[in-house]
C-alpha cells in the first residue's frame, strides 16, 4: 500500500514517497511525511507496520545525532545505513522484532551520493535505484529501462513521473501524491509534490 | 532519557536512585551509542518500568506475568510459541469486517473469558472555533448492548479532552494513567505539556504492550496556550501517532468520514460545526450495529472544554422521518396545485 523510490545520480540522490497514512481501509491522512532527516545530507525513508516505522526511526535518527554530538562529526551515510542495518538485525533475532522497510540515501564529501535498500530482514543493499512496496512490482522494470549511470536531475524527475504514471495507472490503490527529495552536496531541498498540482 | 535532560530533571536523580538503576547500568561510556535496553523488559522486583525507569516513566506495581514477554501476556499455557508477525489488524478499526472474518482473537492459543467491546463511532474536527469532539454512546460485547449510556468521551484536563475507541475497559485506564502524568508534570515544570507532548507520551506509554490484546484507539482533544491554539492527534495503541485537522475512529467512522468530508470547512460557525458533528454521528449509529443510543458532545476553545447536553439519537430518527414526511405532502399539494390550475384554464 505504501511507495517508496529512490535513483541515485553521478553527484545526488532523488528520493521519493507517497504521502497517505492509511489504517485498514481508511485514509487517515493525506500529507503524512515518511521521510526522517538523519542529519543535513542523510534521509531515512521508512514504511511497514504501523507504530514499528516512526518507533524505530525516530530512534535511529535520534542516535545517530548522538553521535554527532559526542563525536564532533556526523556518521557517514554508509555507517548511517550500516548501523541501521546492524539494529534491524538485533531486534530481529529477539522477541520484538521491528517488521520496516527502508530506503537510506545520502551524500557523503568522499564517497560521493549512496542510496542504500534495506529490508525487515535486515539485508542491506547499496543500489542506483531503489523502490519498496507493491508499486515496486509496476516501476522496477522501468527503472530497469530508462537508467542511465551519469542521468542529469531533470531526467531522473522525468524518470520518477515515468514511474508514478504507471503507478495512477496500474495499481489499485489510489495515491494521490508524493513527496518528492533530492539530496547532493548541499543538503536535502525539497522539490515539488508530484503529480504536478498535488496538494 | 532525552525529555529528562531537556528538562533539566537530572538534578534530581539522587531521589529516585532506585529507579535510575537500570539507566546507569545501560548506559556505557566506552560504547558509542545508548543502548535500548529495556526491550527486553529487565526484572526490576514486581514493577514494570519503561525505558530507563525515570520517574515520567509509568510506575504500575503488576503481577509477575508481565515480566514477560507481552506476547505471552494472558496466555492460557505459558508454553505456547509466540507469533510475532500475527500482530491483529483489527486493533485499528475495530469490528470492521475487513479482511474477510479475521477473528477478534486473532492467535487461537488465546482463551478470551468474553469478547471484548470494539464498536463505536467517535469523530473529531478543528476549525476556526476550535476543536469539536464527538461520539455515540453504546457499548456492545460481541452483539449485546452492555451498555446503552456510556462514556466515550473522557476530559484529562481543562483544556484537553480524549475520545476513546477499542476496548473500554483499557481506554478508560489510560486515560486515567494519562491524566496523572500530565498533573504530575505540570506540578513540576509548572506549565501545561502540550497535546503533541501528551499524545507522544501516550504512545510511548502503550509500545511495551504492542502485539497483546490491549486496544486503544484515542483521539486527543486540546488547545495549546503557547503553540498555534486547537490540536488533534490520533493515537493508537499499535503505534501509530497522527497530528490532523480531521479524524473519525471506531466501526462506524467510514460512514461518519462520508458525511464530515462533504461539509467541513475551516470557516464554519459553532453551531454550523455542532450540527455536523452531531449529523455524523447520527447517520454512522444508523447504519452501523455497534454505534448508537446517545450523542455527546465536546466543545474545547482558548477557555477549555464545554460539554453539550447528552442527545438522544432516536429522537432524531423520528423527527427526520417526521420532515420526509412533511416534504412529501409539501410536493404532492404543489403538484395537485399545479394539475388543478392547468385543468381550470
Amino acid at each position: 500500500m505504501e511507495y517508496l523510490i529512490g535513483i541515485q545520480g553521478p553527484d545526488f540522490v532523488l528520493v521519493a514517497a507517497d504521502n497517505v497514512a492509511a489504517s485498514s481501509i481508511i485514509q487517515m491522512k493525506h500529507d503524512y511525511d515518511k521521510m526522517f532527516k538523519l542529519s543535513e545530507k542523510i534521509l531515512l525513508l521508512c514504511v511497514g507496520e504501523a507504530g514499528d516505522t516512526v518507533q524505530f526511526a525516530e530512534y535511529i535518527q535520534k542516535n545517530v545525532q548522538l553521535y554527532k554530538m559526542r563525536n564532533g562529526y556526523e556518521l557517514s551515510p554508509a555507517a548511517a545505513a550500516n548501523f541501521t542495518r546492524k539494529n534491524l538485525a538485533d531486534y530481529l533475532r529477539s522477541r520484538t522484532p521491528y517488521h520496516v522497510n527502508l530506503l537510506l540515501a545520502g551524500y557523503d564529501e568522499t564517497d560521493g551520493p549512496g542510496l542504500y535498500y534495506m529490508d525487515y530482514l535486515a539485508a542491506v543493499a547499496k543500489a542506483p535505484f531503489a523502490a519498496h512496496g507493491y508499486g515496486a512490482y509496476l516501476t522496477l522494470s522501468i527503472l530497469d529501462r530508462y537508467y542511465k549511470p551519469d542521468l542529469t536531475r531533470d531526467e531522473a524527475v522525468e524518470l520518477l513521473k515515468k514511474c508514478i504514471e504507471e503507478l495512477n495507472k496500474r495499481f489499485i490503490m489510489n495515491l494521490p501524491s508524493f513527496t518528492v527529495r533530492l539530496i547532493d552536496k548541499d543538503g536535502v531541498h525539497d522539490l515539488e509534490k508530484l503529480p504536478i498540482g498535488a496538494k | 532519557m532525552a525529555l529528562q535532560e531537556v528538562c533539566g530533571f537530572n538534578k534530581f536523580s539522587y531521589l529516585y536512585s532506585e529507579w535510575n538503576i537500570s539507566a546507569s547500568a545501560s548506559v556505557y561510556l566506552e560504547d558509542t551509542f545508548f543502548s535500548f535496553h529495556n526491550r527486553k523488559n529487565t526484572d526490576f522486583g514486581g514493577f514494570f518500568t519503561g525505558s530507563n525507569g525515570s520517574p515520567l516513566e509509568l510506575y504500575v506495581p503488576v503481577a509477575e506475568y508481565l515480566k514477560e514477554s507481552p506476547l505471552q501476556f494472558g496466555q492460557a499455557s505459558p508454553n505456547v510459541t509466540p507469533q510475532p508477525t500475527a500482530k491483529p489488524e483489527y486493533c485499528s478499526l475495530p469490528s470492521l469486517p475487513f479482511p474477510a472474518g479475521i477473528p477478534l482473537s486473532a492467535s487461537s492459543s488465546i482463551p478470551l473469558p468474553f469478547q471484548l467491546s470494539h464498536g463505536t463511532t467517535t469523530l473529531a474536527f478543528q476549525f476556526q472555533g476550535g476543536v469539536i469532539a464527538a461520539a455515540d454512546t453504546r457499548s456492545s460485547c460481541s452483539g449485546l448492548v452492555a451498555c446503552p449510556s456510556s462514556q466515550k468521551i473522557l476530559p484529562i484536563h481543562s483544556h484537553l479532552v480524549g475520545t476513546t475507541s477499542g476496548t473500554s475497559a483499557d481506554c478508560f485506564l489510560w486515560k486515567r494513567i494519562l491524566a496523572r502524568e500530565l498533573r504530575l508534570y505540570q506540578l513540576r515544570h509548572h506549565r501545561r505539556l502540550s497535546t503533541g507532548g501528551a499524545a507522544k507520551l501516550l504512545s510511548h506509554m502503550l509500545h511495551p504492550f504492542k502485539g497483546t490484546e490491549l486496544c486503544v484507539a484515542a483521539t486527543l482533544c486540546g488547545w495549546d496556550q503557547n503553540l498555534c491554539g486547537p490540536r488533534l492527534f490520533y493515537v493508537c495503541s499499535d503505534g501509530t501517532r497522527l497530528q490532523g485537522e480531521l479524524f473519525s475512529v471506531g466501526s462506524g467512522s467510514p460512514y461518519a468520514y462520508s458525511i464530515l468530508d462533504r461539509d467541513i470547512c475551516w470557516e464554519m460557525s459553532v453551531d454550523e460545526a455542532v450540527a455536523l458533528a452531531r449529523e455524523a454521528v447520527y447517520r454512522a449509529t444508523h447504519r452501523d450495529a455497534y454505534s448508537g443510543n446517545n450523542v455527546d458532545l465536546y466543545h474545547i476553545t482558548a477557555g477549555g472544554w464545554k460539554r453539550r447536553e447528552r442527545e438522544e439519537l432516536k429522537e432524531e430518527y423520528y423527527r427526520e422521518k417526521e420532515r420526509e414526511r412533511e416534504k412529501v405532502a409539501e410536493r404532492r399539494r404543489k403538484m395537485e396545485k399545479a394539475d388543478g390550475s392547468k385543468c381550470v384554464k
